[in-house]
């Protein structure tokens, strides 16, 4: 077809014609509409749904603030502390750049524990929403490892012990691990090595994945359209003009609620940033104002605050717990057996499943370290998991049995406490605890199958609950 | 796992007498005068007479005393000892090597040791404030000093002269937590040679001299206060703005 580009009449505003000019040549206009200007959502979002933009604003914070910060930072063993004081006394503002990159890692954290809560309460992940769920569990895969290589940067030394417990945790893999260990570490120790590819990981290989899983995320998202807090599917009930009756366009009413909400992250933001950028040895650890040091074990490594959960079921997993968890995986198996409708081959493959990890946690098979790698992996993948899970006839909280807000409560409870106790020296009593917090922690997803129908639901609207602002 | 538990374990033979990692000494409060310029010029001028000769400040630079009022000159007159230009960084010129020897460790570099030295027990300022006047005569450590916050450190009590030399009285006594069992116990410190200050006159020297430090470990910290005010109510007022446009959008949305 010839190319035939749409013409202005010859007093039309310059802006107008150059904008032509561009949308005859790249989908622009299009682009903006599709996304964004005539993108329907619907109206009954809560607080709950600022979180999602609130992270990609995070997103972009660390991304330019770490530009500046890799300006002047010298990735060598030798002159990397030096070079962070370096940024923080003698780069005009650097130490403004450094605060906001510290304190966005975890701000990032906070809003993204807060954007799965909400799509734990509202039932974010069902069908059709699933794959939105897996890219938004990958983004959290890379955001963690993001976390974990830059933390090493700054080469103190809970960055340079935090790295040689973790990656030590490979080594307990059977077979491979030791290698695999040497291959992340590129040495025998965390050492040089490790500081620069931990660095390139850090800088460009992540950031690169995570901008891409985040564009998918999002297009994912705009494929099926938002869920909301009442779980009910607006496309169902469409306008005369084709929209769903319960939506508006994204803007102007979502951009302009969008940007009050990020005026008051910036205040909370700018309130740690300049009065508390340490937060009480929380942001910026205590102990990471001391130059790493091989020759000197911190007497209490503790990982940053956001890994604590994970790090507790990795501790509370000791060789006693491995008969909990024996009992509580024929526990599970007969439970597959007796009151699931999976097909035999799937039921197989988890009996099979069970027995292998039976015989593994036995006194003469896998020690109880590598059995809390796989405890600690788990508890995380086990969020992928999700929409597979929850069986529940209704989406939204809303509509649920009024016991299951407990349950996620308890779930929260324990969560907490997970991370809580991970912050703490280990005590006997402490990790009793923890291993009480990990039953109820894998409890709440691997019984969800079940006890998410269990109940009398409460009737589903089929418009959404709005009042007039 | 095990891992972890073995580090653990080896740390739990450092001797640390009578006083458990958890515990510790008590440490007294530094009263804040980081905003005091005064205090800020005695404590710079304490740390470049007493601490600079072993240690290091490898992060900051001559030159920044200018934020705590003094002039370029006055810094090259009484801040300047080894032929450093006033650009330059605080180093030091003892080698780690000869440390080591004269020591049994290197002395850290200050430049963050207020931060470093944070904790649940209390802030660096405390802790530093607290273990500088600690030190008592012990006849059985290389330097002839011992410390209460920080037992057995390789450094001599370099304010001696200013403080005067203590004695330690420790007496056996029934541990708290376990009923009949003695443990040898800090009972207060005796003075055996008055020093050149008073008790009042010390702390208060050393007060500025951890003012100092504090202020050294983050030069930049009072003004990031003193903008953050103007920050966060500018995006304050912002919000306000914020919430009620979107609110006079909302009112369209039936």
């Amino acid at each position: 077809m010839a190319f035939v580009e749409k013409k202005l009449p010859a007093d039309a505003p310059v802006a107008a014609k150059a904008l032509n000019w561009v949308d005859s040549r790249f989908p622009l206009t299009k682009l903006w509409n599709d996304q964004w200007g005539n993108y329907y959502a619907p109206k009954n979002f809560n607080f709950w749904y600022i979180f999602g933009s609130l992270a990609m604003l995070v997103l972009v914070i660390q991304i330019v603030t770490g530009i500046f910060l890799v300006m002047h930072y010298k990735p060598d063993a030798t002159l990397a502390f030096a070079s962070v004081e370096y940024i923080m006394r003698d780069v005009p503002w650097g130490w403004l750049v450094r605060y906001m990159h510290s304190t966005g890692a975890s701000a990032f954290f906070i809003i993204v524990y807060l954007h799965m809560t909400r799509a734990l309460l509202y039932g974010s992940y069902r069908k059709p929403r699933e794959l939105i769920w897996l890219f938004g569990f990958a983004i959290f895969l890379c955001l963690m490892g993001e976390a974990f290589m830059g933390y090493l940067l700054p080469w103190g030394q809970m960055s340079y012990w935090g790295a040689q417990v973790i990656v030590n945790l490979f080594g307990a893999i059977p077979f491979i691990g030791p290698d695999l260990s040497l291959w992340i570490r590129g040495d025998y120790v965390v050492s040089d090595a490790t500081l620069n590819r931990f660095f390139a990981f850090h800088v460009i290989a992540i950031p690169l994945i995570l901008l891409g899983l985040v564009a998918a995320h999002l297009i994912a998202l705009h494929e099926v359209g938002s869920n909301n807090p009442d779980g009910i599917e607006v496309k169902d009930n469409l306008g005369p003009d084709g929209h769903p009756v319960d939506s508006i366009p994204s803007h102007p009413y979502y951009s302009v609620h969008d940007i009050f909400g990020v005026t008051v992250f910036l205040v909370i933001f700018s309130a740690v940033v300049f009065f508390a950028p340490e937060m009480g040895g929380y942001f910026l650890e205590y102990n990471n104002f001391i130059p790493a040091d091989s020759l000197k074990t911190p007497p209490h490594i503790a990982p940053t605050w956001y890994f604590t959960p994970f790090y507790s079921i990795l501790r509370a997993t000791t060789t006693e717990f491995l008969y909990v968890v024996m009992a509580a995986v024929v526990g599970y198996v007969s439970l597959v057996y007796l009151k699931s409708k999976l097909p035999a081959i799937v039921k197989a493959g988890i009996a099979a499943l069970g027995l292998l990890m039976i015989i593994g946690m036995m006194p003469f098979g896998l020690e109880a370290k590598f059995w809390g790698v796989v405890l600690f992996g788990s508890s995380v993948v086990i969020l992928g998991a999700l929409p597979w899970l929850d069986q529940s006839p209704a989406k939204s909280i809303r509509y649920r049995p009024e016991w299951h807000k407990y349950m996620f409560l308890l779930f929260g409870f324990a969560f907490v406490t997970l991370g809580y106790l991970g912050i703490q020296p280990p005590s006997p009593g402490r990790e009793r605890l923890s291993q009480v917090c990990t039953v109820i922690y894998f409890g709440f997803f691997l019984l969800m199958p079940w006890w998410s129908t269990m109940g009398t639901f409460k009737p589903v609207p089929k418009r959404v609950t709005f009042s007039a602002h | 796992m095990k891992l972890i538990k073995k580090m653990i374990a080896v740390l739990a033979f450092v001797p640390v007498f009578a006083l458990a990692n958890e515990g510790g000494y008590p440490l007294d409060h530094a009263e804040n005068r980081t905003t005091d310029l005064p205090a800020l010029q005695n404590g710079a001028k304490l740390f470049v007479n007493y601490c600079l000769n072993c240690h290091s400040a490898s992060a900051m630079r001559y030159n920044r005393l200018r934020d705590i009022g003094l002039t370029e000159d006055q810094i090259k007159a009484n801040l300047l000892f080894t032929g450093d230009k006033v650009g330059d960084l605080m180093k030091n010129t003892m080698s780690a090597k000869d440390a080591k020897a004269w020591f049994g460790a290197v002395p850290p570099d200050l430049s963050v040791i207020a931060r470093a030295k944070a904790s649940g027990a209390g802030s660096g300022a405390d802790w530093l404030y607290t273990y500088l006047r600690t030190y008592y005569k012990d006849d059985s450590r290389p330097t002839g000093w011992n410390n209460m916050v920080f037992p057995n450190v390789g450094m001599p009590h370099v304010l001696w002269e200013l403080q005067g030399v203590r004695n330690a009285k420790f007496v056996e006594a029934e541990d708290p937590h376990e009923h009949g069992k003695m443990v040898h116990t800090f009972a207060g410190f005796e003075t055996v040679s008055k020093g050149k200050l008073s008790e009042t006159e010390f702390d208060s020297e050393v007060t500025d001299l951890v003012a100092y430090l504090q202020w050294m470990g983050e030069p930049s910290q009072n003004n990031r206060k003193r903008l953050g005010v103007f920050v966060v109510l500018f995006l304050a007022v912002l919000s306000v703005l914020a919430w009620r446009l979107n609110a006079s959008y909302w009112k369209e949305v039936k």
